[in-house]
């Protein structure tokens, strides 16, 4: 059985839209009413990670991948929901109470060039957290440490007194990845971290990520839009859609067998090495922007099996029989 | 006679200390309608080669010495006049930053009419309804709205879109794209892609795609040459050089794919990284990452070979090839 180690409930995220003042006024039922609009990036959203896993987050741009990550982080406050690490809620701790859980999860962003200070060398970034967290250690024990990280994420010890821009965009991740493992956390949530890198360097830094999960039980949350990486890294996936989940599913069934209309199109729209798959599903549509609280299902408006139910009420997760979880009517009701 | 050829392109920058070769001996060739792709992790000069094309390589770089024909036209040695005319209306060129190309201060609209009553001079009124009617058939929709619209104010996908469009105002016969889609979420990628195969095999358009995602190149290019230090060392059908490969490089590219390992198992990373330009490597560039590199690789540089219909620069497959040929006439 699978130990949870982060349990999230009813989770969501409303941001005020930039609307002027004068944007805000609506005419309804014959008087001018105020109404101020917002952008529901998490609409409910209930998900458990569970130790030494890989939950990989797939979705598409705006449909709040991101905010999920800095929610978990307590980068950012969420408007409702639960957030427990094991046995203990974490989503409404003050900033020193929030210090021990600092340590545990650490972040990897995207661009390895902006989420790395510019003007500290390799040796600055690591030693920082490393003595911040351990202040019992004495300088040649940082060091030590030092030197032991760079030669793990296979960086020479020789080369930490440069600065970021002397490396190449691969190695920028893998000392991302460094500070975020100077601390030895539990769990790293990995915002899009190849994404900036071309095919041999994300094997490398995947590659990293592997060993480093083997070596110490880590559990990640891994945010990607390249389902190749998800089908290869991921034990579970999440498929997000408009600040929900629609689809939670083991990686292989997933793959073999996706269920949500969503998914499918999402799956057939990869370009895959060989230049006979089937065409893709299109989608028709814009991406919409969750502005206020959608009515019915969120995939409503491009989905090709909308029904009146579909636009009347939100549909639930349910199980099924081969471990997936799925929200969608059409499902529920036997007609997909 | 082909509608673009390169040939023994070398491009330099000129850097305080010392001049640094950028591209080296480049040469291909481009036929009407047809669409090739440059390949090649970051840093292997695919950009370089595509700014130059259009002679746009900003200083310190300089195009130091090869030939760039367009039909019989040589475009190395036209003035900054002659090659304004070029570009836009017979090479246009799109880029992964939408932004780069739009102005943020003009709605797209005003944008789209300008470009086109600068090549062309017809009312505002006309202008508009060509700006409308290509924003159309990119797929863009109500058009007449989003005309009056800032860049700003659309999502990345529907801002390709519209460079797009203004690429189709002035129909031209080549379109280089560097990294047209990259930016882009993965299911928007696959729309802007058929939009740009689409619109390319339509208007009988040729196009040049840079990338590095190989499955992205697999669906679009015919034709692929792959790039390392700035020199081109496989070049051949698309299909052969996925299904194929013959350099070792391109061998590393495709085997360091996630779905070329089983689920969980470790990925093949080609060991090592791209030199720079500094430090480029004796013989072969690719020697020192290499798993077969002999003495010979450190050496000298290997010219190109013809394997198939694909042609190479590598002695291990000339080596192989030789061998099997001197088997075949024993054999005889
Ligand atoms: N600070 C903010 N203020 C207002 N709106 C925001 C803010 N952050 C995010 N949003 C909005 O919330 C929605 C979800 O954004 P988020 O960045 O989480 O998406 P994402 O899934 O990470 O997208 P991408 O794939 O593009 O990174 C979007 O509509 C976005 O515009
Ligand atoms: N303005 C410049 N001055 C000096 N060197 C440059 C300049 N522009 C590019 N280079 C160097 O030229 C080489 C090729 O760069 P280029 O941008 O063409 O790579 P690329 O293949 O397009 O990579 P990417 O996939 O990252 O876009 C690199 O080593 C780069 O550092
Ligand atoms: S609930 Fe209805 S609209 Fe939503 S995905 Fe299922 S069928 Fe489509
Ligand atoms: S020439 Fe030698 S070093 Fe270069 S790719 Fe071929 S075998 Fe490897
Ligand atoms: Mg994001
Ligand atoms: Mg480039």
């Amino acid at each position: 059985m699978p130990t949870p180690l982060i349990q999230i409930s009813g989770l969501e995220k409303a941001f005020p839209t930039n609307e002027s003042w004068l944007g805000q006024w609506r005419f309804q039922h014959g008087k001018l009413k105020r109404r101020k609009d917002s952008v529901h990036a998490l609409n409910g959203v209930n998900l458990t990670i569970n130790q030494g896993e890989t939950l990989c987050v797939v979705g598409e741009t705006g449909c709040g991948k991101s905010t999920l990550a800095r929610v978990i982080m307590g980068l950012t406050q969420p408007s409702a929901g639960e957030i427990h690490y094991l046995d203990q809620r974490i989503d409404q701790l003050n900033n020193r109470q929030r210090m021990v859980f600092r340590r545990r999860m650490q972040m990897v962003f995207q661009n390895p060039y902006a989420s790395l200070n510019p003007r500290m060398t390799v040796y600055q970034t690591l030693s920082e957290p490393i003595s911040f967290h351990n202040p019992q250690l004495s300088t040649s024990q940082v060091d030590e440490q030092i030197d032991a990280l760079l030669e793990s994420v296979g960086i020479s010890a020789s080369s930490s007194d440069r600065y970021p821009h002397e490396f190449s965009g691969g190695q920028r991740q893998r000392i991302s990845l460094a500070r975020a493992l100077s601390v030895e956390p539990d769990f790293i949530v990995a915002d899009e971290p190849l994404s900036a890198l071309d095919v041999s360097v994300q094997a490398q830094v995947l590659n990293l990520m592997m060993d480093k999960q083997e070596e110490r039980n880590l559990s990640y949350l891994f945010i990607t839009h390249d389902l190749a990486v998800v089908e290869h890294f991921a034990t579970r996936v999440a498929v997000m859609y408009l600040g929900r989940v629609c689809e939670l599913a083991p990686t292989r069934t997933l793959f073999s067998a996706p269920k949500h209309p969503y998914t499918k199109a999402l799956l057939s729209a990869i370009p895959r090495l060989d230049t006979n798959t089937a065409q893709p599903i299109r989608l028709i549509g814009e991406v919409p922007t969750p502005i206020n609280k959608p009515v019915g299902c969120v995939f409503q408006a491009r989905c090709p099996y909308a029904n009146q139910r579909c636009y009347e009420q939100s549909p639930a997760m349910m199980m099924q029989g081969d471990a997936s979880s799925v929200a969608c009517h059409a499902i529920e009701e036997g007609r997909l | 006679m082909n509608l673009l050829s390169v040939s023994n392109l070398h491009v330099n920058f000129h850097m305080k200390e010392r001049e640094l070769a950028a591209l080296i001996d480049v040469s291909f060739t481009l036929n009407r309608g047809e669409r090739i792709a440059i390949v090649g992790e970051s840093g292997a000069g695919k950009s370089v080669l595509g700014f130059s094309i259009v002679n746009l390589i900003g200083k310190p770089g300089y195009i130091h010495s090869g030939s760039i024909k367009l039909e019989d036209k040589e475009l190395t040695s036209m003035n900054a006049r002659q090659l304004q005319a070029i570009r836009g209306k017979r090479i246009a060129m799109i880029f992964q930053d939408p932004m780069m190309t739009l102005n943020p201060v003009l709605t797209i609209g005003d944008q789209l009419v300008e470009a086109i009553r600068n090549h062309t001079k017809i009312s505002y009124k006309d202008a508009r309804s060509i700006a409308i009617e290509k924003l159309h058939h990119v797929q863009i929709a109500s058009p007449e709205k989003r005309f009056d619209q800032y860049p700003h104010e659309l999502s990345g996908g529907m801002r390709q879109r519209v460079i797009i469009a203004s690429v189709l105002l002035l129909n031209p016969d080549i379109i280089i794209a560097d990294e047209p889609t990259t930016a882009l979420d993965v299911t928007i990628q696959a729309e802007i892609l058929q939009l740009l195969l689409a619109i390319c095999r339509d208007n009988g358009v040729a196009l040049v795609l840079i990338s590095h995602d190989l499955g992205v190149v697999s669906k679009v290019a015919e034709r692929t040459l792959v790039m390392y230090a700035g020199q081109i060392v496989e070049e051949g059908p698309t299909l052969e050089i996925i299904n194929d490969p013959q350099h070792p490089y391109t061998q590393g590219l495709l085997n360091a794919l996630p779905q070329m390992t089983l689920p969980g198992q470790r990925l093949n990373q080609i060991q090592g990284s791209m030199p720079s330009l500094a430090e480029r490597p004796s013989g072969c560039a690719f020697h020192p990452r290499c798993p077969y590199a002999t003495q010979k690789c450190k050496q000298q540089q290997p010219d190109f070979i013809y394997s198939g219909v694909s042609s190479v620069a590598c002695f291990l497959v000339e080596d192989m090839l030789n061998e099997f040929a001197d088997h075949d006439q024993e054999a005889q």
